[in-house]
């Protein structure tokens, strides 16, 4: 695989909570544009903190993250809001508007390209709409436009979520354990998803995942995360089961 | 099969010492505050003679009056639709700037609350005796009052329902980059509006009630009428009053509790 140049980069990141808990330690690394990137690690190893320090949800302690060179630590208010925008989030809750139709959830995707007033009146382009139908469209949802979101099943609210992801023209699509709460079938559906807009638009996608299994057949390269700090880090081609599971071993257990 | 075991009781809950203790101590300050405030129960019996007696003297109610008081009865009800209206629509602001999962700052919200406890402490009674003095008899008195005592009471409930609401949309909207009054927009008002209009409704119910005793002290309505004919001892009009008041906020209450059935 050809080496691209870094969308995202880790100089020395930590983050240590307000009531002291690290939550990540000196944390290096760089992530190619275009990459899909699996992060592992126990409960409580810091991977939700990871991804959520990439678009700013969460503040870092101490190092620098830049996201297509431009450092991101001092963005405010409008910038801030535009760093956003790139970047995508998905959740393991779907974080959907329960009341509201798919199609009023997938144009909140697209809110940060229009000024206040305009998405409080709802005025988005016709332009617009028929992006949200063609974003349905890709995950093959289009029928449910005007459904109900908590009428949907939990594979489907996630899809709808994407949906909402991909309005944003997102070059960064983060996911933390996106498929966590669902079925191996709509685990399969959702994570192909994923992958397909990895390949077909580029878009780099780090997910953060606990199988295993998963991890292998979908990842490009995988890191392992440790009590806040990087302890793995390999191309999908180095990965073996045994790398894998020394990551998953309670810190006791350690050989 | 082995019997269950079942856990010892202490000898407080066998012989609920807790709940026998509160009673016993809401006793003695309900007869300590009743004779040091001096009410004599006594004397509400010794008296209903006075009360059979009025009764009596409105057992033939005045039919015809009806026609008279349907004006004034609707202006009670104008009065509480427009109070509570204007209250809960100040209301909404301040509930949002009151909620802890919505702004973190905490001066700001502790500063809002303390107004919000602030306004909740006049009493209507003496709201309407003030707006009766500077706007005169009439309904611009009651609706002004109205509209003070349902935004104190509407904006505490209305942030008590901000705060029950699922923070993952509002996540979401965050992440997309929305500014914050768009994710309030989105995220927040979908969850509340039932809740809001269920309490606008008994906000409402509450105040077509209120607005009838409001009248009394000259602040519109019906009980502008409903003093007068009391001062006149027309006994005869006072009993259609009081029994169209009762058939307005009966049926005020049945829509209202309905509406809020289906909402919810
Ligand atoms: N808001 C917070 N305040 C304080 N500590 C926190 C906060 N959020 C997370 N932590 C702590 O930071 C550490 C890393 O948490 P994080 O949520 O990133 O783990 P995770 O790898 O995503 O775990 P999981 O697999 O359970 O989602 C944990 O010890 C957690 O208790
Ligand atoms: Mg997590």
């Amino acid at each position: 695989m050809e080496q691209a140049a870094p969308i995202i980069s880790f100089k020395g990141v930590n983050k240590v909570y307000s009531n002291g808990t690290v939550g990540l330690k000196d944390i290096s690394f760089d992530i190619p544009r275009g990459q899909f990137l699996v992060v592992v690690g126990l409960s409580g190893a810091g991977k939700s903190t990871l991804l959520r320090t990439i678009n700013r949800m969460h503040e870092i302690t101490s190092g620098e993250i830049t996201v297509e060179n431009e450092s991101i630590s001092d963005y405010k208010g409008k910038a801030l809001r535009l760093l956003r925008r790139k970047i995508g989030m998905i959740f393991q809750g779907f974080n959907l508007i329960n009341r509201s139709s798919v199609e009023k959830n997938v144009l909140s995707g697209r809110v940060s390209y229009y000024p206040t007033w305009k998405t409080i009146l709802g005025l988005f382009s016709k332009a617009d709409k028929e992006k949200a139908v063609h974003s349905l469209e890709r995950v093959n949802l289009a029928e449910k436009l005007y459904t109900r979101a908590d009428e949907l099943s939990g594979g489907q609210q996630q899809r709808v979520a994407i949906a909402r992801t991909l309005m944003q023209d997102p070059k960064i699509i983060l996911a933390d354990e996106p498929v966590a709460s669902l079925d191996p079938l709509t685990t399969k559906t959702v994570m192909d998803t994923l992958k397909r807009l990895n390949q077909e638009d580029g878009i780099t996608v780090i997910v953060n995942l606990h199988s295993v299994a998963l991890a292998r057949e979908y990842a490009d390269r995988i890191v392992g995360l440790r009590a806040g700090q990087l302890v793995y880090d390999q191309p999908i081609a180095n990965v073996t089961v045994e790398d894998l599971d020394q990551i998953y071993q309670a810190e006791g257990e350690k050989a | 099969m082995s019997t269950p075991t079942i856990p010892r009781r202490s000898w407080a809950q066998r012989y609920h010492v807790k709940g026998i203790g509160w009673t016993v101590l809401l006793l003695f300050l309900l007869v300590g505050s009743a004779q040091m405030t001096g009410v004599n129960v006594g004397m509400f019996f010794s008296n209903l003679g006075q009360f059979t007696n009025l009764l009596v003297r409105m057992s033939n109610p005045a039919w015809d009056y009806t026609t008279v008081i349907i004006q004034p009865l609707l202006e009670t009800i104008q009065m509480a639709v427009l109070g509570t209206t204007i209250g809960a629509a100040f209301a909404i602001p301040f509930a949002v700037l009151s909620a802890s999962n919505l702004i973190h700052n905490r001066w700001l919200r502790g500063l809002t609350r303390l107004f919000l406890d602030l306004v909740r402490t006049l009493p209507d009674l003496l709201l309407a005796a003030i707006f009766v003095a500077i706007f005169g008899i009439g309904s611009t008195a009651g609706v002004i009052t109205l509209a003070i005592f349902s935004f104190g009471m509407v904006s505490k409930l209305f942030y008590e329902v901000i705060e029950t609401i699922d923070m993952g949309p509002l996540e979401a909207l965050e992440s997309v980059g929305a500014t914050k009054i768009t994710i309030i927009w989105y995220a927040v008002l979908p969850q509340i509006l039932n809740q809001f209009i269920s309490y606008f409704l008994y906000t409402l119910e509450i105040n077509v009630r209120a607005s009838t005793v409001l009248g009394y002290l000259g602040a519109g309505g019906i009980g502008v009428f409903l003093q007068r004919s009391l001062n006149e001892f027309n006994y005869n009009q006072t009993a259609v009053i009081i029994l169209a008041t009762l058939v307005v906020v009966l049926v005020i209450d049945g829509v209202s509790n309905h509406l809020r059935r289906v909402l919810l």
